[in-house]
């Protein structure tokens, strides 16, 4: 349901800062560790003493490419750029950054739904330190004084600018969600928004639906997770939508998501834009990865999940777009299809239950082993199972582990074997004659009849689907 | 050719710059300022068209470093020369609001 | 006696480097007081430094090229655990806590340093009349500037007191003070010397160089400190040009040209344009070919540095906001804070400049000030690369007149800029230069001519400064020196 009323639509275009998993800073070698004591990993060049002088790290760069070609990107020769303002998180009071001239432009990224989000740029630039406000209660307004930390002074970022591409919060959520686990698997970050390493600031603007403009946007900061993100966004477009409703202007300003109150502050007016005085870094020379560096980087980029989905739906016979699809991948377990498939077993079945029963029972206490978890398809498969011992015998598998014939046997799922199972649905055809006959003839109500007698002759162990269709098979006779 | 530069330019070049000037500094900047800026007046004449910036006047390209940690600073000899220090961090005073 | 007599005889155990430090002290202690070319001696170090490098000779190691040599560094260049203030109020007793990339070479070469030398505050001005410690003064005449902003460092050689100083040089800090006392000042290609640990005034246009009382010597001093350094990325990685190979290979056949630009520009004293003829006379007479040489866009160069310089110096002293180290100045709030401090702890020129690049980087005028300098800076290389198709190397006169006196230039910036219409080209351009003194003007103070080669084109300077030096009329010998009568040339 739509946080709008009729007539609205909310236009979303999202900033992302993922931190890269680097040895070493952006521009000196202290280490880049989130937890050590503060101060602890600082040099004059990450502190900005008097003298220093930055060198760019050659896997930071590698990193940022990475991410580049993953998003559809042109990796292009750029610059460094200082950006100039005060504030006591940055030790040279300018951060080294990139302006016009960015590594990466021009990309997209195509979201689980199938549609493409654009990506404006992607670059290259240097975290501040962590700043912690002492008294009144750690809110920057009411506090003493603050205490800084550098350690995070130089840890490399890249900025990925999305366009305003995205229409609900939901999808921006997605958005999130798909570019993480792009960023994870190519290897430059781990994606922790909870840690930090993931940050996600919201442009949001309110247009009447169908409106080819734009309305005027508010970025807003300081949501810290997928949820905060989406509570965030539908407030401030609701926010907006009464604003215009009420014949009053959206002011173009920076406003702060506050969790425990579930609305947006306004921050700082945008209108009077910061004027950072941008001029090219002349203590770092352009950057312009080599043709052959450009070509590895691309060469060597892992599957990526919209790539993934697209394997496991041809797998399944099933869109990329659908739920069970997209859970298998978001989950990371496609390689239980590919065992699946590689072991001639059925690729539907497998995303199913993955989708399913494997989903929620993650973590409950055993990995699952691909081989037990063929094994276990091909019992269902056969008929030696039913759905709902297969469902069974899965849980325990996730619980314990172990061998899925072992188990059934144990839990005294005698798998009916096809030839059984004929058997048994001839004799009650045979112990029935009346009742098939008029089955036969067509009254297909009859059907639960024999069900009911083939169940007790089988003491619940025949597989209901696999009788049913023996039924109507003979009937064809 | 931009116009001269004014007291409210130099008044707000010093906010952005965090310099306090007294008005009788503010004054005498502004017309030494005044008085530079004309005589950089000379090169806005000029017909640049079509020619590049010089950043920098070397030809470096791609100076890297590797990914291999170096030593970093004692954290006793970083902060014996910081104003002022508390719990292993360099003590500010109240911050009023968000980096710009 | 020469940084390389010195050094000869320390390595051989002729001398202990002890003695010769001592002895620098001694003639530091005499006339310091009049000079003020310190703002810091360091006496202890120097002689646990010297004690060092003998106890590297007695266990018949190799002390190094510089072995036992004093030197003076100019007090913007960090020097672990030993206050580094700039000239400034804002890093008053500030210690780093690392050396400078060059500070480790001269250390490695053998080098003992006796102190911080006097500049102008953060390197900008022309006089050192802009220390926050009171100005040098010029050795030649205690009622004069040295020149500046590496005055300290001129003044230190000038005097006497060491054979070797380091400088910075932005828009003729080295050259220009260099020609005001009477001493050997020179500016490298850019890229050549390390800035690692220079407290940067314009990232674009510092480098650090030598001041000596001779070429050979600055040579010697210049090969210690030129190479490639993984702390800085404006650094070249190829091995620099040799300043001492060709050293006594004459100029007959070297063509020569006269920036005239610069040498018959407006400011340029009449006596200070003889010397620059007597210079061509004697280039001439050794064999070189003299002749008129153009580059145009250098009479932009004042206009082009006068926003480059500023606009960088802007940003690279944001950091001084009393947060991390240097002085602070509370304030009620941060805002506070930061206004109090840098306010109180920079000077009036620092400030100007401060404003001024503010002012050419900001929204609107962006393109017409710094982009527009930075457009002049192709020009004046183009310009440059014209000249150098038909020469090996460039001449013109350092600085446009001698000494000036204490507090003659102070009243109005811009004359004290145009104090390095001469020197600024080669800054922007990246070029290297040097100031070899050729005789004096009319007063008796000395005057410098200035040689000028294209970039990496070291070897070839050196070689002309050398013939000058050989042809130049006897110097004059500054007064402190003369009072000690041990001033050994």
């Amino acid at each position: 349901m739509s946080p709008l009323p009729d007539g609205w639509e909310m236009v979303i275009g999202l900033e992302v800062h993922t931190e890269l998993r680097t040895q070493t800073k952006l521009f000196c070698g202290c280490v880049n560790n989130f937890g050590s004591e503060p101060n602890t990993n600082v040099c004059p060049v990450c502190l900005g003493l008097p003298g220093s002088l930055p060198v760019l790290n050659r896997q930071a760069v590698e990193f940022a490419m990475r991410i580049g070609a993953a998003l559809h990107c042109t990796i292009q020769a750029s610059r460094f750029h200082r950006k100039n303002y005060f504030y006591p998180d940055m030790p040279k009071d300018y951060q080294i950054s990139q302006y016009d001239i960015p590594i990466n432009a021009d990309g997209w990224l195509e979201l689980p739904d199938g549609q493409r989000a654009g990506i404006v740029r992607a670059h290259i630039e240097e975290d501040t330190g962590k700043t912690t406000h002492v008294g009144g209660g750690g809110r920057i307004h009411e506090a003493d004084h603050s205490l800084v930390d550098y350690n995070r002074a130089g840890v490399p970022l890249v900025e990925i600018v999305g366009a305003p591409d995205l229409r609900s919060a939901e999808q921006a959520r997605s958005y999130v969600d798909e570019l993480r686990a792009i960023l994870v698997a190519t290897g430059a970050s781990d994606g922790k928004m909870e840690e930090g390493s993931l940050r996600v600031d919201a442009n949001v603007s309110v247009r009447p639906a169908g409106s080819g403009e734009f309305g005027t946007r508010c970025e807003i900061k300081n949501m810290n997770s997928l949820r905060s993100l989406g509570r965030a966004i539908d407030y401030e477009a609701a926010r907006q939508v009464v604003l215009l409703g009420d014949g009053e202007k959206v002011s173009q300003e920076t406003r702060h998501w506050d969790e425990a109150e579930g609305r947006t502050h306004s921050m700082r007016s945008k209108e009077e834009a910061y004027d950072y005085r941008y001029f090219a870094e002349p203590d770092l020379v352009p950057l312009d990865p080599s043709p052959e560096w450009r070509a590895a980087v691309i060469a060597a980029l892992p599957v990526l999940p919209a790539e993934r989905r697209t394997r496991v739906a041809s797998a399944a016979g099933m869109p990329a777009d659908s739920d069970a699809v997209v859970t298998v991948v978001r989950l990371d377990l496609d390689p239980f299809v590919t065992a699946a498939l590689s072991a001639g077993a059925d690729g539907e079945l497998a995303v199913k239950r993955l989708s399913n029963e494997v989903a929620a029972g993650l973590g409950s206490g055993h990995p699952l082993d691909p081989g037990a978890f063929v094994d276990l398809l091909r019992l269902e498969t056969s008929g030696a199972l039913t759905t709902a011992q297969a469902r069974t015998v899965l849980k325990t598998l996730l619980a314990e582990g172990g061998d899925p014939a072992t188990i059934a046997r144990d839990r005294g799922f005698e798998a009916l074997g096809a030839g059984e199972l004929s058997s048994v649905v001839d004799q009650v055809i045979a112990e029935n004659p009346a009742e098939w006959e008029r089955f036969a003839a067509g009254e297909d109500k009859l059907q639960g009849v024999f069900m009911g007698k083939i169940k007790a002759a089988t003491g619940g162990n025949a597989d209901l689907k696999a009788a049913g269709a023996l039924l109507r098979e003979r009937r064809l006779h | 050719m931009p116009e001269r530069i004014s007291t409210a330019d130099v008044a707000h070049v010093a906010r952005l710059a965090r310099l306090e000037l007294s008005s009788e500094e503010l004054e005498r900047f502004t017309e030494q300022l005044a008085a530079v800026l004309d005589h950089a007046a000379d090169i806005a004449a000029l017909d640049t068209a079509g020619v590049e910036e010089t950043a920098h006047p070397l030809p470096l390209v791609n100076v890297l470093r590797d990914d291999v940690p170096r030593p970093s600073l004692d954290r006793d000899e970083v902060l014996s020369q910081a104003p002022q220090a508390e719990d292993g961090r360099f003590r500010v005073p109240r911050i009023l609001g968000e980096a710009p | 006696m020469s940084a390389a007599e010195i050094a000869a005889d320390v390595a051989a155990g002729r001398r202990s480097a002890l003695e010769v430090v001592e002895e620098s002290l001694a003639r530091i202690a005499g006339a310091e007081a009049d000079v003020h070319a310190f703002n810091l001696v360091t006496a202890e170090v120097a002689r646990e430094q010297a004690a060092a490098v003998d106890a590297v000779v007695a266990a018949g190691g190799h002390p190094g090229p510089l072995a036992g040599v004093p030197v003076a560094l100019k007090d913007n260049l960090c020097t672990r655990g030993i206050p580094t203030t700039c000239s400034s109020r804002i890093l008053a007793g500030w210690l780093p806590p690392y050396d400078a990339t060059v500070v480790g070479r001269l250390r490695a070469a053998g080098a003992v340093a006796v102190g911080k030398t006097n500049l102008d505050e953060f390197a900008m001005g022309s006089s050192t009349e802009h220390s926050a410690w009171g100005p040098t003064r010029n050795p030649h005449d205690l009622d004069r500037v040295p020149g500046g902003s590496s005055g300290g460092s001129a003044a230190a050689v000038a005097a006497g007191f060491v054979p070797l100083a380091l400088g910075s040089d932005t828009g003729g800090s080295i050259r220009q003070p260099a020609a005001l006392c009477g001493v050997v000042g020179v500016k490298p290609t850019y890229g050549v010397v390390s800035r690692y640990g220079l407290i940067a005034f314009a990232s674009s246009l510092d480098q650090i160089g030598p001041f000596a009382t001779s070429v050979a010597d600055a040579a010697l001093l210049f090969d210690v400190l030129a190479g490639p350094d993984p702390l800085d990325s404006t650094c070249l990685g190829d091995p620099p040009p040799s300043a001492s190979a060709r050293l006594g290979a004459g100029v007959e056949g070297l063509r020569i040209g006269v920036v005239e630009e610069l040498a018959g520009a407006d400011g340029i004293a009449p006596d200070v344009r003889a010397r620059l003829d007597d210079a061509i006379e004697a280039l001439v007479k050794a064999g070189a070919v003299v002749d008129s040489a153009s580059v145009p866009a250098a009479v932009y160069g004042l206009s082009a540095y006068y926003l480059i310089a500023p606009a960088e110096a802007s940003s690279n002293l944001a950091r001084y906001d009393g947060v991390r180290y240097g002085v602070r100045r509370d304030g009620v709030d941060i805002g506070a804070m930061y206004n109090a401090t840098r306010s109180e702890g920079f000077g009036a020129e620092v400030k100007r400049r401060i404003m001024l690049g503010t002012y050419a980087l900001s929204a609107g005028y962006f393109d017409a000030y710094y982009g527009q300098a930075q457009r002049v800076r192709t020009l004046i290389l183009r310009d440059f690369a014209a000249a150098y198709a038909d020469f090996d190397v460039l001449i013109s006169p350092t600085a446009p007149g001698t000494a000036f006196a204490l507090g003659a230039k102070t009243a109005d910036p811009l004359t004290m800029y145009l104090n390095d219409i001469c020197t600024i080209p080669s800054n922007l351009a990246g070029h290297p230069a040097l100031s070899v003194p050729f005789g004096t003007g009319d007063d008796g103070l000395p005057v410098g001519v200035q040689v000028l080669a294209p970039a990496l084109g070291e070897t070839v300077m050196f070689q002309v400064a050398a013939a000058l030096e050989a042809a130049a009329p006897p110097a004059p010998v500054s007064l402190p020196r003369a009072a000690f009568d041990g001033g050994v040339r």
